[in-house]
């Protein structure tokens, strides 16, 4: 157990190390793969001038906003779906139509509808959270034992006592499975959007240092992505043990 | 000269009257009752026993308003503010696992609007009453099935139904905790001497814990008979099984429902 978690240091650590050597050895030019360290400095200067916290706010806010449009709604749409037979007979066959058209090709024209600001922004990681949430909330519902609705319908529950106390507590566990997922997509679609047509963010930044030739900023861009990526996983899971204490 | 001559000595709480359940089916109709008629009294524990498949749980479900006859009358007792007309004890899965303990038992009092303070005094008092206290905060997944069945019937009871449906509550059970749920039941029971349906497969367990058990007929079922449970409460289960009459009833119903058991078999 103790010898597995050091492996699981080695490899990245030795990867660096063998990527900095190269890099100062001139194995590799370092003007296309700077050396790792040289890559934590440009990173250490870019947050002491406040340019790189204020791309990374600028992504984030976009995240969560996006997270917010989006998924509020799908639980919703899902947990009728899962439901009510004929809601789910209605829309299935859009959400199926619609989801999957990979959403970063809608980009252009949500910018001819919603314009270039933040709009857009939020409006892509919103449409390309939804149906992800969705139709994990939907099967969530329809793979709740018949028997919890009998508790709830023995006792009286009316639809909206169903909709509070059975189909939303028992999907929940579904909808984290489907809120973790969008994060992942959320963090290519948002960078994704950013590279294509923004004046900020990190896809922004990333892009801008390609065009200057800023290959350690290009890369230190990519290195916040990443924890960015693994910050956003770490608060959805603990988000989920908090909200699923109930779980064993 | 006399005064009013029809009135019974005892009320009914369920009258039941040529209650039929028709399935449609793409092939042929499914009868799954016919014309079952039969009642209950005020306070009197009954159990309902028939062979698997017989149309038990249907019954049951009509009583709780979960499935709809397709002719024949229910009667119930009129629902009444602060009260269910009827509660059920489900079998196997019985609790909610997103809500603990106090949640479960919360639960149709809940439903019932009953004020939160209100609701969390008669809760608590009920999960006294089964013994868990201790674990009022705990999850059903932190229990075991026996601790869970006693959760579902204490929230059955906080909801002060008139008629308690139960359908084989203690059937996922090991046979030493059924026996000790089965005592703990009748001590409850005792204290509140609610009217109970309890619907069974054992016919041990009919006469043990009912005043009269009644047998129903392979599917389409029907009440083909009932028997009266001689012995006095509270119960000695060790008295009851040394007593010949014990062996007398438990023959007697057995040859009843070994017949159907049979003929179930064969359809």
């Amino acid at each position: 157990m103790r010898n597995s978690r050091w492996l699981a240091v080695l490899s990245p650590v030795g990867f660096l190390l063998i990527w900095e050597l190269a890099s100062r050895s001139g194995v590799l030019d370092p003007r296309f793969f700077p050396p790792p360290s040289v890559i934590l400095q440009t990173l250490a200067a870019m947050t002491r001038s406040g340019e790189l916290p204020y791309h990374v706010v600028v992504s984030g806010r976009r995240i969560v906003l996006g997270f917010l449009l989006g998924a509020v709604p799908a639980v919703a749409v899902g947990l009728a779906m899962g439901l009510s037979r004929p809601v789910r007979s209605l829309l299935m066959p859009l959400v199926s139509a619609i989801y999957p058209i990979p959403k970063i090709a809608i980009y252009p024209l949500i910018i001819f509808y919603l314009g270039l600001g933040e709009a857009s922004k939020v409006s892509i990681v919103a449409l390309s959270i939804f149906f992800l949430v969705l139709l994990n909330t939907m099967a969530g519902v329809i793979g709740l034992e018949r028997a919890y609705f009998n508790i709830a319908r023995a006792y009286g529950a009316r639809p909206l006592g169903i909709f509070t106390t059975i189909a939303f507590p028992g999907a929940l566990p579904a909808i984290f499975t489907g809120l973790k997922l969008g994060m992942g997509f959320a963090l290519i679609v948002i960078v994704g959007a950013e590279l294509l047509g923004s004046d900020a963010g990190i896809g922004f930044l990333i892009w801008r240092s390609y065009q200057i030739f800023a290959v350690d900023a290009m890369f230190a861009g990519l290195l916040v992505t990443a924890v960015l990526g693994w910050l956003a996983t770490a608060g959805l899971d603990w988000l989920e043990h908090r909200a699923l204490p109930w779980r064993p | 000269m006399t005064l009013s001559p029809t009135l019974p000595q005892v009320q009914t709480r369920i009258t039941v009257t040529g209650l039929t359940k028709v399935y449609p089916q793409p092939r042929a109709p499914l009868t799954a009752l016919r014309d079952v008629t039969f009642a209950v009294r005020e306070g009197e524990f009954c159990a309902l026993i028939g062979p698997s498949g017989c149309g038990k749980t249907t019954l049951l479900h009509i009583l709780a308003g979960l499935t709809t006859s397709t002719s024949g009358t229910v009667t119930l007792p009129e629902r009444r503010p602060g009260q269910l007309p009827t509660a059920v004890v489900f079998q196997g899965i019985s609790t909610l696992p997103w809500f603990t303990v106090q949640q479960n038992v919360e639960y149709g009092l809940r439903l019932m609007s009953v004020p939160r303070r209100a609701r969390r005094e008669r809760a608590l008092q009920h999960i006294r009453q089964v013994g868990l206290l201790p674990f009022a905060d705990a999850y059903p997944h932190q229990l075991s099935e026996g601790m869970r069945q006693r959760v579902s019937i204490a929230r059955a009871l906080a909801t002060d139904p008139d008629i308690l449906l139960m359908d084989e509550p203690f059937a996922n059970l090991d046979e030493q905790n059924r026996l000790l749920l089965q005592d703990e039941l009748l001590r409850i029971w005792q204290e509140h001497r609610k009217t109970v349906l309890f619907v069974t497969h054992s016919l041990d367990e009919a006469i043990r814990l009912a005043d009269r058990v009644l047998v129903m007929s392979a599917s389409p079922g029907h009440i083909k008979t009932e028997v009266v449970v001689p012995f006095d409460r509270p119960r000695d289960y060790r008295a009851i099984r040394q007593d010949p009459r014990y062996g007398t009833m438990s023959a007697y119903l057995w040859d009843v429902l070994r017949e159907e058991v049979l003929r179930g078999r064969q359809v």
